[in-house]
């Protein structure tokens, strides 16, 4: 666990040092700004943070491969991992290393949204259960788009290819959607059971407080089911395995 | 402390290295000779621990690298030839990212990254990001992580490659100072390097080991060509040429066209260069001949062969029956 801590470490100073977790932050806060404020300036309107929820869970599928793009592509860019994997450190712990940097950037982010709780206390009474759910989910969420965004800098040394591959999967799964309403039986069952979060709630500006379909639902309503949580939990292990596969198949090439 | 037993590793159908035997002691300076594509990257990366071997073993310190990979890479300091360097991290952070990998405590630490930042001579850039230094300085600090953690093997793939030459030079009496306390492996298809700086020589020739000896050994074992350098007054150069090629002992004569500044100041004297028969007395014939047709000998010795020449001997050797 101490190279997992080091390998962590180094990337959270990584981040800091470089401008690219700067962008992604301020876009972070800008897009769901937009979304909260949209959500909750009408008259009457629900004293919630589910519009928030709603931006930050559909950019994630953006921003989570735009953090992670740079952190297995550079290494092999720059052959470092050449070092890495000739030390005497396993591929498991550069990998649980890396998405341990990221999620911490993410619950930054994250973090730095309470404000909007503290807004809504100010000026109205809101349901607190939603909101704990929310922001529980939202790290839940974040972690899975992490998984699959760090699984995508692992095909090659090109970050962009990294990005593009890692929000293109995300999209997929978050529109599955879609597909499933165009299929049957138990194909439709399956696809539909894969949906990551919710596909385009989030323009429908009637339903902004209701973030529709997908595993994140019953976290926005407030609700913490155990099939969320596992689907969750077993997307991110799933795709971290996949990762640390792809580094071990590298020494076979 | 490093041993290849019948090791042969292919990437898909194309053999990199083919059945390589090597035992190396402790503290054995060994350096792997070959031109590029040689095989001699791959044979690193195998010891390394970085790629698994198709066929037969490797071990460092006792452990084999496939088995015990993790006690095996311990043992091993490595540099690759690329020099892989975060290019954002400052050269202080680096090293104690590296030697924390390697399993250093932050005492050890605290103690080791300045004194080998001094070994290294990079004591003004200590703070500098890596990004921002010369080739020479990144090479330096290359070899700096290398060592950081003491390792007993040092495994350094083209150390020198792609920097000016003071720097090489530099380079060069470093990996010589670390020689000393090191089991090091170094891999060069510069044959002067290999020459100043290991006591014994692997040529790796087409994936396979063709030549395992200390450089005099080398030498004197290829030497089945005899050199002899000439030089005479009072003949046309032409002349002189047909008449020695005449001789049974003689393979080729040809003028000596390297600059020689002892025979600058002398008027009318030509160099020549006579490749010899081995074994056939080809001085002797030489000078009998020069002295009988009344020309001038200033001066005959028998020359060395250089690395360089038993080198392109090996290469060429091997490549005549295929």
């Amino acid at each position: 666990m101490r190279n997992v801590q080091t390998i962590a470490w180094k990337e959270v100073r990584t981040y800091f040092a470089s401008p690219m977790a700067y962008v992604v932050a301020a876009s972070f806060f800008a897009i769901t700004g937009f979304f909260f404020v949209a959500s909750v300036s009408d008259p009457f309107s629900e004293a919630s943070i589910r519009g928030y929820i709603a931006g930050a869970i559909f950019f994630m599928v953006f921003l989570s491969p735009a953090l992670t793009m740079r952190l297995l592509a550079e290494e092999q860019k720059l052959g470092t991992l050449e070092l890495l994997m000739t030390s005497p450190v396993r591929e498991w712990e550069i990998v649980l290393g890396k998405f341990i940097a990221s999620f911490v950037m993410l619950a930054l982010m994250v973090a730095g949204t309470l404000y909007f709780v503290i807004v809504l206390a100010w000026y109205g009474d809101p349901d607190i259960g939603p909101i704990i759910t929310g922001y529980f989910g939202v790290l839940l969420y974040g972690s899975a788009t992490l998984a699959i965004g760090l699984m995508a800098s692992a095909l090659s040394g090109n970050q962009l290819v990294s990005l593009v591959v890692g929000a293109g999967l995300l999209t997929a799964l978050t529109v599955s959607d879609f597909v499933a309403d165009r299929l049957t039986g138990v194909a439709e069952q399956v696809v539909s059971n894969f949906q990551l979060g919710s596909s385009f709630s989030v323009f429908d500006t009637s339903s902004f407080g209701v973030v529709e379909g997908g595993h994140f639902a019953d976290f926005a309503r407030g609700i913490i089911s155990v099939t969320d949580i596992a689907y969750y939990i077993s997307m991110t292990a799933v795709f971290l395995f996949l990762t640390v596969v792809l580094l071990e198949s590298r020494r076979w090439r | 402390m490093i041993r290849l037993e019948h090791m042969s590793k292919s990437y898909g159908d194309y053999p990199a290295v083919i059945d390589v035997s090597a035992h190396i002691k402790q503290g054995e300076v060994v350096g792997f000779l070959g031109p590029n594509g040689a095989g001699k990257t791959t044979t690193m990366r195998v010891l390394t621990g970085f790629t698994p071997p198709t066929e037969g073993t490797a071990a460092i310190a006792g452990y084999d690298v496939v088995s015990h990979s993790l006690e095996a890479r311990r043992h091993i300091g490595y540099l690759p030839e690329s020099v892989p360097l975060y290019l954002d991290m400052t050269v202080t952070d680096y090293l104690r990212f590296m030697g924390q990998m390697r399993g250093m405590n932050r005492r050890w630490l605290d103690e080791r990254v300045p004194e080998v930042i001094d070994t290294v001579r990079l004591g003004e850039y200590r703070n500098a990001l890596i990004g921002k230094l010369s080739k020479g300085f990144r090479q330096r600090t290359g070899i700096a992580q290398a060592i950081i953690h003491e390792p007993d093997v040092l495994i350094l793939d083209e150390p020198t490659i792609g920097i000016d030459p003071i720097q090489v030079v530099e380079t060069r009496s470093l990996i010589s100072e670390l020689g000393g306390g090191h089991t090091l492996i170094l891999s060069s298809h510069i044959l002067p390097e290999v020459s100043a700086i290991c006591r014994r020589v692997l040529v790796i020739h087409e994936g396979r080991i063709v030549a395992d000896d200390d450089p005099e050994n080398l030498s004197d074992r290829l030497q089945h060509a005899e050199r002899i350098e000439v030089s005479l007054r009072g003949a046309e150069s032409r002349e002189v040429i047909t008449a020695l090629r005449t001789l049974q002992s003689v393979v080729d004569v040809r003028r000596d066209t390297r600059p020689a500044l002892e025979r600058a100041g002398e008027q009318g004297v030509m160099a020549l260069i006579v490749d010899a028969r081995p074994d056939a007395n080809a001085p002797e014939d030489v000078a009998r001949m020069i002295v009988d047709s009344g020309w001038g000998l200033v001066n005959l010795h028998p020359l060395p062969m250089t690395l360089e020449e038993i080198f392109l001997e090996l290469t060429t050797e091997e490549d005549s029956p295929a």
